[in-house]
């Protein structure tokens, strides 16, 4: 059956857009067409923006020649793009999926969007999220959760979870994303499409509403591995309002593409076993095993090795992630944005109405936790010893690239589950992120892609890890693993 | 030799305390964004997304403010330290766009200094605990007409101020009197105003000040309970706050109380501190380093730039004033006291030899008017090179001294130059031997008395001779010349 538009790659409706094979408007239709076939079954996004999506297509194909002429159809012009709503807008709400901030219009673009926009991008709309990008399953968007398109039954994974799921769907033809502890990559795993957490700083954060401030990163969601290179060398690079931001303004840009289509020959593979736990289901490992046995049959090197620092990785997280959000979050206060309780009558009452009615319970758990971790008396025993144990994962991880060129792990131990089933019990659906926090806590680069169908039908996702700034490494892995894997399935149900 | 760190007992007890100032640094821009410094200016419009603490917003240091922050660091012979980091302080108030402020902790840009402290008769050496950088908060402003925070129905928040750069220096606990905690406060103001960071003005706000007070029986190692000293907000109001906190303290101790550790209000109207609250509603600021800015790295090489950058500060100024221009130890110290006077006083040693002369007028006539019209120096229309030619006129002999004063005044208050003032004005002093010998000759022949006297050899006679002779020329005559003419007629 030949493919709708809406679930080509963008580098594919590039190369029609420039050979006139296809308009912009067509392909803005395809997924208005999509968003209305299946948005209302799946909530991927929060604020869809069809009309402006639309008048976008019709002024690019207005001067589509004159832009062919000079030269400047760049990859993602004329590209719908679905932005994680806890990435700033100019006069766009962004809403965090979070009560409190359920009427907050940014005055200014996050970098990420300067950038897109400069590229000729289109927005398809804002995408829903865990509030505040807290949550492994997107139940806890305020605005209700997001179904996964390959079973509306089942979670899209999160905190990304409309991302995700908008190009799986094909509600999208990319999306950006951030990744705190998996927020990219478990959802891409759960959705079956490509999720990347680029090296901590190569994307900058001003205009992404913090969440843990020395984990969170930006990253694309794309449907392989050609767009996320590309869509990457549109966001990433130095910026000056990003203080943790790499490189400087002298340096040049990478283009990250140069490393798709390379042999894997003699790259070696190291397959840490604290990723490979009881906890991850048979199914995907075997997937997993499989994808390391195509990668030996092209000349990889595949060996098991031992982090065995990752095991507290989890613990270390629950503590520094929630430290700094109680901090980061310690601005919405009914001041001067965002919801304010209007009935209070002290400036105190103000503060604790407005925060107790504006955050939902897994945010409030979190900023409990990082309140009492940051608090007198308990600092040195949470806090600073958390600090100290992500210094041993990140000499683990440092040991290990001396050795191996990229690590390769199951990317969530499960596959997608359904709708309510860890909703009651949060270290449960901590577990889900138990293969992709180590990533964050070590400030590295990852991917996630898919690895084939289980039994269920349900998407299985790899997680390729290299050394810092070496996406080169992940980009020559997962491209020569997606052509070995050749997953090629898309929820189509939807729009029978 | 001046004595060193006196014990200062009254009545049997100490008082200890120790002082934090905030110094507002005068750079282009705030701390963390590109908005300008704005006192003064339209509520809320030198504000951005940053300094309001807009979601998603990120810091990114102004250089300058560490610069700046390492310099006064230095200027107080701190360790600047190699490796220097921020932290977040939490806590809720609705001046602070964030609920945290960026500020430092256990790694300031500079700790461990100390500031001498003269006193007159000694000098106290206070101790620098530490010298940090932070970013300073909104002004709430309280709508009520007497602008009370419990007589308003609202407050409303201008940002202008938040984010501006702000460096905090704490002492030690080494000032033992309201008296020293003046003087260091004018002292330190002193060493800022050199350092050209900051223009330290109390009513501004850009200098801010509070004190730990506590009192202990003479002769005791441990401390008393203290307390903090809030809105001392000029130098007077610091010596007279404390000096009644003192005395409180030392009531309740003396008749067998406890002094209660509390936040304390000075209330300049009623000369009294009041409790503003105590120890229990203390903050738990659960301080964290800031994830959102990278450590500073200061290497060996730009520290001793640095060094090379600090300006003569005012001990090394008054030592050279006394060895290279003869001043004596109280002009040295008046004239470096403030550096506008000092730069005034270099400025004319440009032009002119006699320190002392220079000395004296900056710090009688020209000071005394300059306080009489409340005017700081440089708003004077009086500049080096004026004052110079006036100080050149009366060495020739064209003016006296006398009317040099009033040659002074209209110049200060005109902006006149000197020679234009006393040309065709009368002023100028005769200097003619032939005009003065005629108005001698007649003095002599009306006052045969004092003449006789002055021949007998009473020197004092000749006093008289001279005024006279002043009071036919309305002051004009060389004092000098007459003097010679009389002596040579006579003897």
């Amino acid at each position: 059956m030949e493919l709708p538009l809406n679930f080509y790659p963008a580098h594919k409706l590039n190369k029609m857009l420039r050979q006139k094979q296809v308009s912009a408007s067509e392909i803005v239709d395809a997924v208005i067409c999509a968003i209305d076939k299946a948005e209302a079954r799946m909530h991927a996004y929060l604020r869809v923006e069809s009309k402006e999506m639309a008048q976008a297509a019709a002024g690019f194909d207005s001067k589509s020649d004159a832009l062919a002429k000079n030269g400047s159809i760049s990859d993602f012009c004329a590209i719908p793009i679905a932005i994680k709503d806890n990435i700033c807008t100019k006069g766009i709400t962004t809403t965090c999926a979070s009560k409190i901030l359920s009427n907050y219009i940014p005055v200014y673009d996050a970098t990420v969007i300067k950038r897109l926009k400069a590229a000729g991008y289109i927005l398809s709309g804002k995408a829903n999220m865990d509030e505040f990008a807290m949550g492994s399953s997107n139940e806890n968007s305020y605005f209700g959760p997001v179904k996964n398109p390959w079973d509306l039954e089942r979670v899209p994974g999160g905190s990304s979870g409309g991302p995700a799921a908008s190009v799986a769907a094909g509600t999208a033809i990319c999306s950006l994303g951030s990744d705190t502890g998996g927020s990219i990559r478990q959802p891409a795993s759960l959705c079956g499409v490509v999720g990347l957490k680029p090296t901590y700083g190569l994307v900058s954060r001003y205009g992404l509403i913090a969440f843990a401030s020395s984990l969170d990163q930006i990253g694309p969601f794309t449907r392989d591995v050609e767009d996320s290179a590309r869509l990457l060398n549109v966001i990433c690079g130095w910026d000056e309002n990003d203080s943790t931001s790499i490189g400087s303004a002298e340096a040049g840009s990478q283009d990250y593409t140069k490393y798709l289509g390379c042999s894997i020959k003699g790259l070696k593979i190291g397959v840490p076993k604290e990723l490979m736990v009881k906890e991850v289901d048979g199914e995907v490992r075997q997937k997993v095993n499989e994808a390391l046995a195509l990668a030996e049959s092209a000349g990889a090197i595949v060996e098991e090795i031992s982090l065995p620092s990752l095991e507290y990785a989890l613990s270390v997280y629950y503590i520094i992630a929630p430290s700094e959000a109680s901090s980061n979050l310690s601005r919405f206060d009914g001041v001067r944005y965002g919801y304010r309780n209007r009935d209070a009558a002290t400036l105190r009452q103000m503060y604790k109405k407005s925060r107790a009615q504006g955050f939902g319970p897994e945010v409030k758990r979190r900023i409990m936790i990082g309140t009492y971790s940051l608090s007198a008396g308990y600092y040195d025993a949470y806090y600073e010893k958390a600090q100290r144990v992500r210094t041993l994962i990140i000499n683990d991880f440092n040991n290990a690239f001396k050795k191996y060129d990229v690590l390769i792990s199951p990317t969530s131990p499960s596959t997608a589950f359904r709708i309510g089933e860890k909703a009651g019990d949060p270290l449960k659906m901590y577990m889900s992120d138990i293969c992709t926090i180590p990533v964050n806590l070590a400030g590295i680069p990852a991917i996630s892609i898919p690895a084939g169908l289980s039994s269920e039908g349900l998407p299985v996702g790899l997680q390729i890890i290299a050394d810092t700034l070496r996406e080169d490494n992940i980009f020559r892995m997962a491209h020569a693993l997606e052509e070995a894997i050749g997953f090629d399935s898309h929820p189509m149900y939807l729009y029978k | 030799m001046v004595q060193e760190n006196k014990e200062l007992i009254n009545d049997g007890y100490e008082t200890v305390i120790g002082l934090e100032t905030h110094v507002e640094l005068s750079t282009a821009t705030k701390m963390f964004c590109g908005c300008a410094l704005s006192f003064g200016a339209e509520p809320n419009s030198c504000t951005c997304p940053v300094c309001l603490g807009h979601p998603g917003t990120l810091p990114v240091i102004n250089e300058k403010a560490i610069l700046y922050a390492i310099k006064i660091a230095l200027a107080l012979n701190c360790t600047v330290n190699k490796y220097t980091i921020f932290h977040r302080k939490n806590y809720f108030y609705p001046d602070m766009p964030k609920n945290y402020q960026i500020s430092q902790y256990d790694l300031p840009i500079g700790s461990n200094g100390y500031l001498d402290v003269d006193m007159g008769d000694y000098t106290r050496r206070v101790g620098i605990t530490r010298v940090h950088l932070e970013e300073d908060t909104g002004k709430l402003i309280h709508t009520g007409s007497t602008g009370r925070i419990s007589e308003s129905a609202s407050s409303i928040v201008d940002f202008n101020r938040a984010g501006t750069p702000l460096v905090e220096i704490v002492t030690e606990p080494d000032i033992r009197s309201a008296a020293e905690a003046k003087e260091y406060l004018v002292a330190l103001r002193n060493l800022i105003l050199y350092l050209d960071v900051s223009d330290c003005s109390m009513e501004e706000g850009s200098l801010r000040c509070d004190a730990n007070v506590s009192v202990r029986p003479a002769g005791s190692e441990s401390m008393g309970t203290k307390t903090e000293i809030k809105n001392l907000n000029s130098f007077r109001f610091m010596q007279r706050g404390l000096e009644y906190e003192v005395s409180r303290q030392a009531g309740i101790v003396s008749s067998g109380g406890k002094v209660i550790q509390q936040t304390r209000h000075y209330d300049n109207v009623t000369d009294t501190t009041k409790p503003l609250r105590t120890k229990e509603e203390a903050h738990d600021y659960r301080y964290f380093p800031e994830p959102d800015l990278v450590p500073i790295h200061l290497d060996k090489e730009q520290a001793g730039k640095l060094k090379e950058q600090i300006p003569e500060l005012p001990g090394q100024k008054s030592a050279r004033y006394i060895s290279d221009f003869g001043l004596s130890l109280y002009d040295a110290k008046f004239l470096t006291g403030d550096r506008q006077y000092a730069l005034f006083f270099e400025e004319c040693m440009k032009l002119y030899k006699n320190a002392k002369a220079v000395a004296n007028w900056l710090m009688g006539d020209f000071s005394a008017l300059l306080n009489k019209e409340s005017l700081n120096l440089s708003e004077s229309k009086i500049n080096a090179a004026k004052l110079v030619s006036m100080l050149e006129l009366i060495d020739s002999g064209k003016i006296s001294s006398k009317i040099a004063k009033s040659v002074f005044e209209e110049m200060f208050y005109k902006g006149t130059d000197p020679a234009e003032i006393i040309a065709g004005s009368g002023l100028e002093q005769i200097s003619d031997e032939g005009e003065l010998e005629l108005i001698i000759d007649e003095v002599i022949k009306s006052n045969p008395g004092p003449v006789a006297q002055l021949k007998d050899g009473k020197e004092k006679a000749i006093g008289f001779l001279v005024g006279q002779v002043m009071a036919k020329t309305k002051g004009k005559a060389n004092p000098r010349l007459v003097n010679e003419i009389i002596l040579r007629k006579i003897k």
